[in-house]
This record gives structure tokens, C-alpha cells and sequence, in this order.
């Protein structure tokens, strides 16, 4: 028990390219299986991280591949938290508008969906931004003891 | 590296396109790739299998959204066929079922095209 009740960490640090992703699954899942997570929620989580880590890689960094990507992971017993921060272009949440698939179908546009996907699948999505210093995103999931 | 690759089989003027993997923003170019091939030669009657398909992410779906009206606006459709519950799910929370016909399988999707 006293094992489950330390916090933990890790870290992973990535260049922003769409073929890092899926490293960046693979690390998220190894550590919320380890958390003790059920299935179904690490599998929420790490889709919510692929949105955030998409976004980074096509908005914050605008397709360049020398960006710099860092997911940190920090859980105890109640809480799991995914902080992700890059140093790309800064990124306005509130300007991102709840889609509205018919429109978003008309117009070819897909990049809210991301973000939508993120706030449902996670119980709290935080953004913090210094622009010309970092972006920081945090997601973070409750963990359901018992 | 994310596994995914697709293959295209042909039943009469239905193009049934099966996808395998992982779908996400590294490996959506590979299915934007068969919609492409298949618009350029006027097939646009078209099924996508799910049954192997591991992982979808919004990257992937946006492909379907990408090519959904210019396929419908020359009469044909992309319905959606073999999908597991993590990946319906996905497609739910989204509102994918109002725009998109999703089947059990493939048998059921052909019907719809030859059909009605």
C-alpha cells in the first residue's frame, strides 16, 4: 500500500513530429497502467494526450519538426496529471469555438475537434501560456479508488 | 512507430476500404491517400471496415469529414461498417452517427448501396 500512495513521476521529451506520437501513447499507457488505472479510462487519457500533442505539433509549432514537446506525469492515489509543454506559438482556448459538426462538415475543418475530445474525455483541461516563453497545458483525470 | 496501412477491395461499383491500426495524425495522409484514388477514379460508392482498426484519434476522423461531400454530392456515401465500441464510442461523443450510416458489417453496408 505504501507504494500506491507515493506520488510518481516521469517524464518524456519529444521533437514535434506526428511520428513521435505514438511513443507518446506508449508512455502514457505504461504509466497510467501502473497507476492502476482501468482500461477504459487509460484509453480515454491517452487519446486526450494525442489531441493535446496533435495540436502542439500543427498550431504551436506549425508543422516544424525541431519543436520541443514535454509530456511530465504525476500521480498518487486520487489524481493522474498529464502537463504538456512546448514553446511554440501561443494558443488562445477561449477562441476555440465548440464544434458544431454540420459547419465544421461543410467547411472541411477539423481542429476543434481535438479539443473537444479533450475536455470530455478528462476531468479538468488547464492551459497556461507565456507568450514568447511556453505553453503549458495540464490534463488531469480523477482516480476512482475501490 | 505507429503501425497502420489499408487495403481496397472491389465488390461490383462498391469500394470497400479496410482499415488496420493505428489511425492518428502521423498515418491519416495514408487514408486520405485511398479516398483520393478512389474520387480521381469516379468510385463513390464506398465502405470502410473498422474490424482491425486499433486507435482512432480526431486526426482520423477529420479525414472522413474531409471527403464526405464531395463523394455524396456525386451520389455516392462512405458508410462505416465493423467498428468496435472503443471506437464507436469515439465517433458518438462526437456526433459521427447523425452524418455517417455506421453498420455491423460489411453485408449490411452493400445492401444499403444496392438496395434501396
Amino acid at each position: 500500500m505504501s507504494v500506491r500512495n507515493k506520488n510518481r513521476t516521469g517524464e518524456l521529451r519529444v521533437k514535434s513530429k506526428t511520428e513521435n506520437l505514438s511513443e507518446i501513447r506508449d508512455f502514457v499507457s505504461m504509466n497510467a497502467r501502473a497507476a492502476g488505472i482501468p482500461e477504459a479510462t487509460v484509453e480515454n487519457i491517452i487519446l486526450a494526450v494525442d489531441e493535446a500533442c496533435t495540436n502542439i505539433i500543427k498550431h504551436a509549432y506549425k508543422l516544424s519538426p525541431e519543436g520541443e514537446i514535454i509530456i511530465k506525469i504525476n500521480y498518487d492515489k486520487e489524481k493522474f496529471t498529464v502537463t504538456i509543454i512546448d514553446y511554440g506559438k501561443s494558443f488562445e482556448p477561449d477562441r476555440v469555438p465548440l464544434p458544431d459538426l454540420q459547419k465544421y462538415y461543410r467547411e472541411h475543418r477539423v481542429g476543434g475537434l481535438g479539443m473537444y475530445l479533450m475536455k470530455s474525455l478528462m476531468d479538468d483541461v488547464e492551459y497556461q501560456s507565456v507568450p514568447g516563453e511556453y505553453n503549458q497545458v495540464l490534463l488531469s483525470k480523477n482516480i476512482r479508488s475501490g | 512507430m505507429a503501425e497502420f496501412s489499408t487495403s481496397v477491395q472491389e465488390r461490383g461499383d462498391i469500394s470497400i476500404i479496410n482499415l488496420k491500426g493505428f489511425l492518428d495524425a502521423h498515418t491519416a495522409p495514408t487514408l486520405e491517400n485511398n479516398f483520393t484514388q478512389l474520387i480521381n477514379s469516379s468510385k463513390y460508392k464506398i465502405v470502410v471496415n473498422f474490424e482491425d482498426l486499433a486507435y482512432i484519434s480526431s486526426a482520423g476522423l477529420g479525414v472522413f469529414m474531409a471527403y464526405i461531400e464531395n463523394i455524396r454530392d456525386n451520389k455516392g456515401d462512405i458508410k462505416l461498417t465493423n467498428m468496435s465500441d472503443k471506437v464507436f464510442n469515439i465517433f458518438d461523443l462526437l456526433g459521427f452517427p447523425l452524418l455517417y450510416e455506421i453498420y455491423k458489417n460489411e453485408e449490411e453496408a452493400i445492401k444499403k448501396f444496392s438496395g434501396s
